[in-house]
């Protein structure tokens, strides 16, 4: 397998997407600090980059390496290579240079800013943290996707239908049946409804390091006891994890199954 | 070498193989050949496994091969260069197979022997499709395997390096190598295959030398040979 | 006769004036209530260096200096008030005092003054206390410089640092009071000035006006309490170059104003509090080149508010700038900064040339339903709350800012 992701990974860096997703979190890092020249207004707009932009970029990306590549891995299934392996090898050359590319994106300007001497440090690495737990998140998703549908476009349709569902209209129905069933208890089912989405989870453990304020004041008990503690934040990163796992095992069983 | 027996593989509502049976225990050179759709690649992919069978054995070697993949370490495979990543310069893409392979080659005498050192640092995409498929030849060819499966080995070469395709599979027929070509030019199948395995709607048709073939068909001509049987099929 | 008169009573004002009665452990006055009841009027009296286990210390009708030399410390045992003043000028000085017990019937102090006048409180320590300094039915008093702190959990079970009843013309100026229930409390009291002083951690509020008016809050610091200030049932109260910073909790609010009228906040800043300001019931406020940065809301307005102005403040970086409820109300919103507007300056004179539209959609669904909240800065929060700043539908339409400026307001 990392012989695999060792030839996927130079194979991307290569490859001028990586550098205009490299630039692009770099212009936008340094315009945010240089220009706004406002840490929490910064983190605040970086926040929104992130939990929007990095799921988009993971899924298109993913999707469209996986097609891209499609005759690379032709020609690696008639290697004695495990299955597995090439696929599994590939997601992670993806995740890694997409990663790569927003971790020196936006950490080069936050560094020449002077960033890891002020205190905003625990935000900012929970930016980052979150950023990467999407980025292998989605791409993992855009290869399940890619990998189910021989047809690039609907695989890119079906691809962007994902994110808009998770990133937009999940948050849509989250508030109409909030607004509609406000007569009930409804902070239980807030909280797992929250869980269940990761754009949402890292939309709420980075406002837990900088909006915590807002959210403490309505919403009482059951969001402090949860995600403001230890456990609660473990929970969160563990549920975030599962869903870079889940999709990868369904990767391995597809692969294994299937015809190419 | 090959045990192939009541393969069966369906995509979809087409059933493209339908309980083929198929052993090669000799040495030589086998053609697979057949008309379009007859399942020919299926075939060879099913023995790389790339293609999953629904129901039959495939064991190369003595051993079945259902969920293994390290049996391809000992098979050499020409993919068709219509399926090759086009952004790797040829020398990498050369150094690479031999990593995945961990395996010592002899890439060097094969570049030689296609001259083909002017284009080691150039990206694939950037080569002629003859050139190509002589790179592909070198990747196949340099790890010295006893099974080795070409499919469309001939495509986009010039009578040059069609002769010394030639030249070159007759060699490694000489070390006592099993090579399984599929092809559509007859005439260079007529020269070089020792056996004919003739595929039509997933079955073996005919199996057979070349002039077997003709004198079932009653046609001195290796190409009318083959066109008789598929008019007769439809007969 | 008529001559000597006046120069007996000279000497006998400068005898008296020179007396100084000292007291320490090992002295043969080694209690303080004693040194008190030897003095005379103007005397000052010296406590040296040492613990004095003492309750329920009075001056009464005396005009004493204690002095305190390296903190000598009066350890009050748990039982009652340590120190009780009824007198005119008298200044207390360097003390430290120590363990003050709490109780349900009394409100013991470290420092009761009462019925006082012309008074100098000053430099003293005060820990682990119930009520720091107690002052009652005086004026024209000095409190400064003193540290004032204990251990509140409860509400019930603890005191405020500085609490003046029936007061007026006081100072309470650069005190650090921490850990208590309110830090700085007015009640009744009028005419009093609170400058630079830190109130941090404090149980309930910083600093506590009920039906207090005419009082001024200068340059002070609030840090952390469970409110900042609350300002309630009082007119006429002057607030300025306050630091309101981590106010933070299910019911924090860096200021609290309830029932006020006629009051003016000018430069203070407020940052990272639950809720920077909640007004309720307030009439003729003016708000005047505030800085709001990193609250949870920056401004909540509740029901009944008239008048209320708000020119000149920025608001940067907070999740709601402004949340209202009722009708507009003459409120009004004019020249402020927002980090948030998004509009454009064509005539580069600083003033954006769309209107500013503070309230958003969503803080009203989050009156609404509380649970919302989770949605915050969610994708889809943001173009709900793009389509009704296009449109506005429930939210005040004539709530907007005209003029908002395009950079942050200097001062």
């Amino acid at each position: 397998m990392f012989k695999i992701l060792k030839y996927s990974f130079f194979d991307l860096t290569r490859s001028s997407w990586s550098y205009v997703y490299f630039f692009f979190y770099l212009l936008l890092g340094s315009v945010l600090l240089f220009l706004n020249n406002d840490l929490s207004t910064a983190i605040i707009t970086l926040m929104n980059v992130i939990i929007m932009i990095v799921p988009l970029i993971g899924t298109i990306f993913g999707v469209m390496y996986y097609y891209n590549s499609r005759e690379f891995t032709q020609l690696l299934l008639a290697q004695p290579v495990r299955r597995s392996s090439i696929f599994l090898g590939q997601y992670f050359g993806v995740a890694i240079s997409l990663s790569l590319s927003l971790i020196l994106g936006l950490g080069i300007p936050f560094a020449a800013y002077g960033l890891f001497k002020s205190s905003a440090i625990w935000d900012f690495s929970m930016l980052l943290v979150t950023g990467l737990f999407l980025t292998l998140i989605f791409s993992a998703l855009a290869f399940n996707i890619a990998l189910s549908h021989e047809n690039k476009i609907k695989g890119f349709g079906y691809a962007i239908l994902l994110w808009l569902f998770l990133a937009v209209i999940y948050d849509g129905i989250f508030l109409l049946s909030l607004v509609y069933f406000q007569d009930y208890p409804l902070d239980k089912f807030s909280l797992a409804a929250s869980m269940f989405n990761p754009i949402d989870l890292s939309r709420i453990l980075i406002l837990l390091k900088l909006d915590i304020s807002a959210l403490l004041s309505y919403t009482g008990a059951v969001f402090k006891q949860f995600f403001g503690t230890p456990v609660g934040t473990l929970a969160s990163l563990g549920m975030l994890f599962l869903w870079v796992i889940l999709p990868l095992f369904r990767l391995k069983r597809v692969v294994g199954k299937k015809d190419f | 070498m090959v045990s192939i027996q009541n393969l069966h593989k369906q995509f979809g509502a087409l059933k493209v193989l339908n309980g083929l049976e198929l052993d090669i225990m000799e040495k030589g050179i086998i053609a697979v050949l057949g008309p379009n759709g007859s399942g020919k690649t299926t075939l060879i992919k099913s023995l790389l496994g790339m293609v999953v069978p629904d129901k039959g054995e495939i064991s190369i070697a003595g051993s079945n091969i259902r969920k293994r993949w390290n049996y391809r370490q000992e098979i050499d495979y020409l993919p068709q260069i219509a399926n090759f990543p086009g952004n790797l310069k040829v020398q990498e893409l050369i150094t690479m197979i031999k990593d995945l392979r961990g395996k010592p080659a002899r890439e060097k005498e094969l570049i030689e022997y296609f001259r083909l050192q002017p284009f080691l640092d150039k990206k694939l995409n950037k080569l002629s499709g003859g050139t190509q498929q002589k790179v592909n030849l070198v990747l196949c060819f340099m790890f010295d395997s006893q099974l080795v499966i070409l499919d469309e080995p001939t495509s986009g070469l010039d009578p040059v390096a069609l002769l010394q395709l030639r030249n070159l599979l007759q060699e490694e027929k000489e070390k006592g190598k099993t090579i399984l070509i599929t092809s559509h030019i007859m005439n260079f199948v007529e020269e070089v295959a020792d056996r004919i395995v003739f595929l039509l709607e997933g079955k073996i048709y005919f199996d057979g030398t070349v002039s077997e073939i003709k004198s079932s068909t009653g046609q001195p001509d290796f190409e009318h040979a083959i066109a008789k049987l598929l008019s007769e099929d439809h007969v | 006769m008529k001559k000597i008169i006046p120069v007996l009573l000279m000497l006998f004002y400068f005898t008296t004036r020179a007396q100084v009665v000292e007291v320490c452990p090992t002295c043969e006055v080694s209690s303080i209530q004693k040194a008190i009841d030897l003095a005379d009027n103007g005397d000052t009296i010296k406590i040296a260096k040492g613990t004095y286990r003492e309750q329920e210390i009075k001056i009464i009708d005396k005009s004493l200096h204690l002095l305190g030399e390296g903190y000598p410390v009066i350890d009050a045992q748990f039982k009652g008030t340590a120190l009780t003043v009824r007198a005119e000028n008298f200044s207390l000085e360097g003390l430290k005092i120590i363990n003050i017990g709490t109780s349900h019937t009394s409100d013991h102090a470290a420092i009761l003054v009462s019925g006082s006048k012309n008074f100098r409180i000053e430099n003293n320590r005060l820990e682990n206390i119930f009520f720091g300094i107690l002052v009652e039915k005086s004026s024209h008093g000095v409190i400064s410089r003193n540290q004032i702190s204990s251990k509140a959990v409860s509400q019930a079970k603890s005191g405020n640092g500085i609490h003046m009843w029936n007061c007026s013309d006081l100072t309470v100026s650069n005190n650090i009071v921490k850990s208590v229930r309110d830090g700085i409390y007015l009640e009744f009291s009028k005419n009093c000035t609170i400058t630079n002083n830190l109130c941090e951690g404090n149980l309930r509020y910083g600093l506590h006006f009920m039906f207090a008016d005419n009082n001024k809050y200068l340059d002070n610091t609030f840090d952390n309490n469970g409110a900042g200030v609350a300002v309630m049932y009082s007119k006429f109260i002057e607030m300025q170059r306050n630091l309101f910073r981590k106010n933070w909790g299910p019911a924090s609010y860096g200021l609290l104003l309830k029932e006020i009228n006629d009051a003016e906040l000018k430069n203070n800043i407020f940052e990272d509090n639950t809720i920077a300001i909640s007004a309720d019931n307030t009439n003729r406020i003016n708000y005047i080149n505030n800085e709001f940065r990193g609250n949870g809301y920056a401004v909540r307005i509740r029901g009944a508010c008239y008048k209320n102005v708000f020119t000149a403040n920025s608001f940067i970086a907070n999740s709601f700038d402004v949340s209202y409820t009722g009708n507009i109300n003459e409120n009004e919103f004019s020249r402020n900064y927002w980090s948030e507007y998004t509009g454009y300056d064509l005539d580069k004179d600083g003033i954006g040339d769309v209107p500013y539209r503070p309230v958003k959609l969503f803080s009203y669904l989050v009156n609404r339903t509380p649970e919302a909240i989770i949605l915050l800065r969610s994708m889809f929060i943001g173009l709900l709350d793009f389509s009704e700043k296009v449109s506005p539908v429930f939210t005040p339409a004539e709530l907007t800012d005209d003029y908002p400026q395009m950079k942050k307001i200097k001062w």
